[in-house]
């Protein structure tokens, strides 16, 4: 809920965070000839309890902004700070104890569990890692409960992964998540490999979840219909950088930056009398490449709005300058990333229903 | 193969216990090892396979019991006479006699410690040296990749007779222990590519971030994440090469770099063989036969438990 | 005529597990200029029916044990090879979701163009290329001139997906089956293949199936829908019905618990269980395990796929109460 950071500190603060993989050529003495501007200076806070989305295309840098929250990935620059501490700078004892408290739900439920251990094993291996967590003796009941709170038979303990369907695979995945009682969880993209109507059993988990253990979550996801429903804020990123952040009602009923709206508005809507009734920005083209992105603002190339100025002059994740007599409670006073920011009605129609 | 075959129909009734009844077995302590032997022991390839290696073993460690004649000493009046007499079993003149009238029986009996330990020393060094390397640079990257896979390049790029040849006339006396070493320095490249390659493949799963996540350490992430999942390849090209490793101890000693005339040993017998082929071929094709035998038990071994040791296979 | 027309369709497989009945008795039909949505989850047999009509279905282990698919009239599986040959590619083409793994990596996409050109309109070389930049050009290629010699991977994925509708297009076929075509690209790039596809088609008057798993594509561009579960069709209904009113428990339920983007809604409706194991597919109504309105009549009796109105169909024993509700 929006109203839960005002009156708390943030549980994740991560500024000007930004990962550049070099290009190298050469065999045994190699030399840079460029980067892939994944992640190219990102900033925002995670609340305690709240979930952060965080959505954008294939190639947009979300997924290592996971790896980078997740110290999977070392950041080229930028810190990201967990309770005041940044967490890119640990190494060895101290970071295994933050590990502690941030998991990871990964995308594809196939690949995310090793095939060649069982479920107990899988689900019981962060007790071998953290054995302070749980006595010796105590964990085949820990993991039997974590498999019984995801909502799966305790009697599949000894199975292996490949005799679950994708869902059932995910939420195991997700009790492995839970077993060191994090109070951050990263999901990368968690449902978008599972069936449509598997897909909403594990929304509803994850809700569940969250309220039973007071989790934050940062929600990456390409879909955005399933990141409204379930975040609290929304970021969207565009070519390494967020372009928009703000409330999901602000994000979703009142955009402002350019490449929201298109977004926006070609989400398809299982509708077709919602679909009559709405307006199309058809963007041109695609994605530049972040090895060579434009200058300037990045979506200037395949935006409708781009100026002289927007090549120039890369505009800032800031209120932008014709909202700055808007009162804060104003869905429109929110952090966009365009030096033409406006509002653009019927990207989303009401609903018909 | 067994019965535990394709169990996901029974898990599709989830969240709901399952009253099929697909895991009655008991469930304590089971690990992918003892699952492993469960399916291996119902497994007729392994049980051929099996016996056929631990009648090798045997012959290996205990040649008298299977022979009294000596492999060594020959009677010439034997000479080129000695047709095989299939009938008398395991006597001295079960499969005839060579051309210097030495019982091609306990030849066979006495040559398999040669060759056996050649195949298996060799692959199973092979095996560790180049599937250390490979571990390392695929797990490592980096520098260390690099400078790993250059070498690599180097030996690779060493021509294998050649190679062969200047290890072996750089030791005045050539033994078995000089044809190992010699097959390990030029072998283990093979091994340290598959292995490499294989780690790479592993090493970006996303079980590995997991557990990296988790704050696994690097050794466990390398032996119970990375091994067991990049291993199968390794296997399967590890006992191919076995056979190879058989092939090329023969092919050295026929070439009289290898093993040398008092030695005995399979690769020997077949290039002894070679000369009398049309008159006498039996002294050829029996050690031949051997040769063939002993990598197909060992192909259909590591095919068994490649299989055995993949759950999804089962 | 009709353009396309399946009827009791039935397709198994044959696996170590037993006979696996994919496809239970299909029946649709598509007329020139119409967009037909086979709307399914994974194991539904929606792709498996496309196949078939494709005849491009792998047999065995696959196999047709029953059923007609009408081409103009005329059934395709009594055709002799050589027949079907003909009409696979010049006058049914295909697209499929994978656009990089459905082209040849070792041949630049003009050569690829042109070959379907050469095949099967014996133009020679110079004129094929001509043809080829005219269709990159047609499908919005930029610089198609230029790029005409570039090789599969140094396009896009949305610019690959027009080289497939390219090719599919290239004979100007009658009827187009699109397999997910647009489930592996990103949503603007998504909103720009389906816009083009679209267009297309009317300007072709071609038919079009569009297989598909996402409610909204379908919602967009769809004139009827047929939804399948479990190898059958469940539901059959013109596009802004099935919306409106759904007159069977899945197609409600399906709809029920996707997110919508135009509100933030509460918690999800989820469809309880799994989609059936397709070698032990449940007696009667194969959705009535994961039914919330089924009675005993559903774990015993198959319902028939009912007619709710002229135009629409739907295979539950409730459909009234369902339309209703």
């Amino acid at each position: 809920m929006p109203e839960r950071r005002e009156n708390s500190e943030p549980i994740l603060e991560v500024r000007d965070l930004a990962k550049h993989f070099p290009l190298t050529q050469g065999i045994l003495f190699k030399r840079q000839i460029g980067a892939v501007k994944a992640v190219d200076g990102i900033s925002f806070d995670l609340y305690p309890g709240e979930t952060l989305g965080i959505v954008g295309e294939s190639g947009c840098g979300k997924s290592t902004v996971a790896k980078l929250l997740m110290n999977l990935e070392r950041p080229t620059s930028g810190t990201v700070r967990y309770k005041g501490e940044d967490i890119t700078k640990l190494s060895g004892r101290a970071l295994k104890a933050v590990r502690r408290n941030i998991q990871m739900v990964f995308q594809d439920p196939y690949t995310s569990l090793n095939p060649r251990m069982t479920v107990g094993d899988i689900v019981g291996e962060p007790f071998d890692i953290h054995p302070e967590v749980a006595p010796k003796g105590d964990r085949r009941r820990r993991v039997q409960e974590l498999l019984d709170v995801v909502g799966l038979n305790p009697e599949y303990i000894n199975r292996y992964p490949h005799q679950f369907s994708g869902g059932q695979r995910q939420r195991i995945g997700i009790a492995r998540g839970l077993a060191l009682r994090p109070e951050i969880i990263v999901a990368d993209e968690p449902v978008s490999a599972l069936d449509v109507s598997v897909q909403a059993q594990v929304v509803n988990l994850m809700e569940q979840l969250q309220d039973e253990f007071g989790l934050s979550y940062m929600f990456i996801a390409h879909d955005l219909s399933i990141v409204r429903h379930i975040s609290d804020r929304v970021g969207v990123m565009y070519l390494g950088k967020i372009v928009e952040i703000g409330t999901e009602t602000e994000i979703y009923e009142h955009p402002t930056h350019p490449y929201t709206q298109a977004l926006l508005s070609a989400v398809p809507v299982p509708d077709p009398e919602t679909e009559d009734g709405r307006e199309r920005i058809v963007l041109e083209g695609d994605v530049p490449s972040p090895a060579d992105p434009p200058s300037g603002c990045h979506f200037r190339t395949r935006c409708w709005k781009a100026q002289q100025r927007c090549a120039v002059e890369e505009p800032a994740l800031a209120l932008p300058e014709n909202f700055a007599d808007t009162l804060p409670e104003q869905p429109v006073h929110h952090p966009s990333a365009c030096h033409f920011a406006a509002e653009r009605t019927a990207v989303i129609p009401p609903s018909s229903r | 193969m067994t019965e535990t075959l394709n169990v996901p129909a029974s898990a599709s009734t989830d969240p709901q216990p399952d009253p099929s009844g697909a895991d009655a077995k008991p469930a304590k302590g089971r690990s992918l090892w003892t699952d492993a032997w469960q399916d291996l022991r119902r497994n007729p390839m392994f049980v051929i396979s099996a016996v056929l290696i631990v009648l090798l073993l045997t012959m290996v460690a205990f040649p008298g019991w299977f022979t009294s004649a000596s492999p060594t000493v020959g009677d010439l009046t034997h000479h080129y006479q000695g047709e095989p007499r299939y009938t008398h079993f395991f006597g001295e003149d079960w499969f005839g006699y060579d051309t210097q009238g030495r019982s091609v029986w306990a030849r066979m009996v006495h040559g398999a410690r040669a060759s056996v330990l050649v195949g298996v020393l060799v692959t199973l060094s092979v095996t560790l040296v180049g599937g250390i390397v490979g571990l390392v640079a695929g797990y490592f990257g980096g520098w260390l990749d690099s400078v790993l896979s250059r070498i690599t390049d180097i030996f690779q790029g060493i021509p294998f007779l050649l190679g062969a040849m200047v290890v072996l006339t750089t030791f005045t006396k050539s033994n078995l222990w000089v044809v190992i070493a010699a097959l390990l320095f030029l072998g283990w490249t093979q091994i340290a590519r598959v292995a490499r390659g294989s780690v790479i493949t592993v090493k970006q799963s996303d079980y590995v971030h997991a557990a990296k996540s988790l704050g696994a350490s690097t050794v466990r992430i390398m032996f119970r994440h990375i091994v067991p999942n990049a291993l199968a390849p390794v296997v399967v090209v590890a006992t191919t090469a076995l056979g190879g490793y058989i092939a090329a101890e023969a092919t050295l000693s026929y070439l009289g770099i290898g093993l040398a005339a008092p030695a005995v040993s399979w690769g020997v017998d077949v290039s002894n063989g070679k000369d009398a082929l049309r008159t006498a071929p039996h002294i050829l094709i029996s050690p031949a036969v051997m040769v063939s035998l002993t990598v197909l038990a060992f192909i259909m071994l590591g095919d068994a438990v490649r299989n055995a040791l993949d759950p999804k296979s089962r | 005529m009709t353009l396309l027309e399946v009827r009791d369709l039935h397709v198994d497989f044959q696996t170590r597990d037993g006979v696996v009945k994919a496809v239970n008795g299909v029946n649709y039909s598509v007329e020139a200029g119409e967009t037909l949505a086979v709307l399914g989850e994974s194991g539904s047999g929606k792709s498996v029916t496309a196949q078939a009509v494709m005849g491009i279905l792998d047999m065995p282990p696959g196999r047709i044990p029953k059923g007609e698919i009408l081409f103009h009239g005329e059934n395709m599986l009594t055709m002799s090879k050589e027949e079907r040959r003909k009409i696979r590619g010049a006058r049914i083409a295909m697209i499929f979701q994978d656009a990089l793994s459905s082209l040849n990596p070792v041949l630049t996409v003009g050569y690829q163009l042109a070959e379907m050109f050469r095949v099967h309109q014996g133009l020679g070389r110079k004129e094929a290329k001509a043809r080829s930049i005219e269709l990159m050009e047609r499908v919005k290629i930029p610089a198609a001139k230029a790029r005409v010699n570039d090789y599969p991977h140094q396009f896009s994925g949305g610019m690959r997906q027009r080289i497939m509708i390219a090719m599919a297009l290239a004979l100007e076929p009658d009827l187009i089956i699109a397999d997910e075509p647009t489930t592996a690209l990103d949503v603007t790039v998504q909103a720009q293949v389906m816009a083009l596809l679209a267009d297309l088609q009317r300007e072709y008057n071609m038919g079009l199936i569009l297989i598909t798993h996402d409610l909204g594509v379908v919602a967009d561009v769809a004139d009827k829908i047929a939804v399948m579960y479990a190898g059958r069709i469940v539901e059959t209904a013109p596009v802004k019905e099935l919306y409106r009113a759904p007159a069977h428990p899945y197609t409600k339920g399906l709809l029920e618990s996707i997110p919508r983007l135009d509100r933030k809604g509460q918690e999800l409706y989820a469809i309880q269980g799994l989609p059936p194991n397709m070698a032990k597919v449940p007696e009667g109504c194969a959705f009535h395990p994961r039914c919330p309105a089924a009675r005993d009549i559903c774990r015993t009796e198959l319902p028939p796929l009912a007619e709710v109105d002229d135009a629409r169909g739907s295979a539950c024993h409730f459909w009234k109460e369902t339309i209703d509700a």
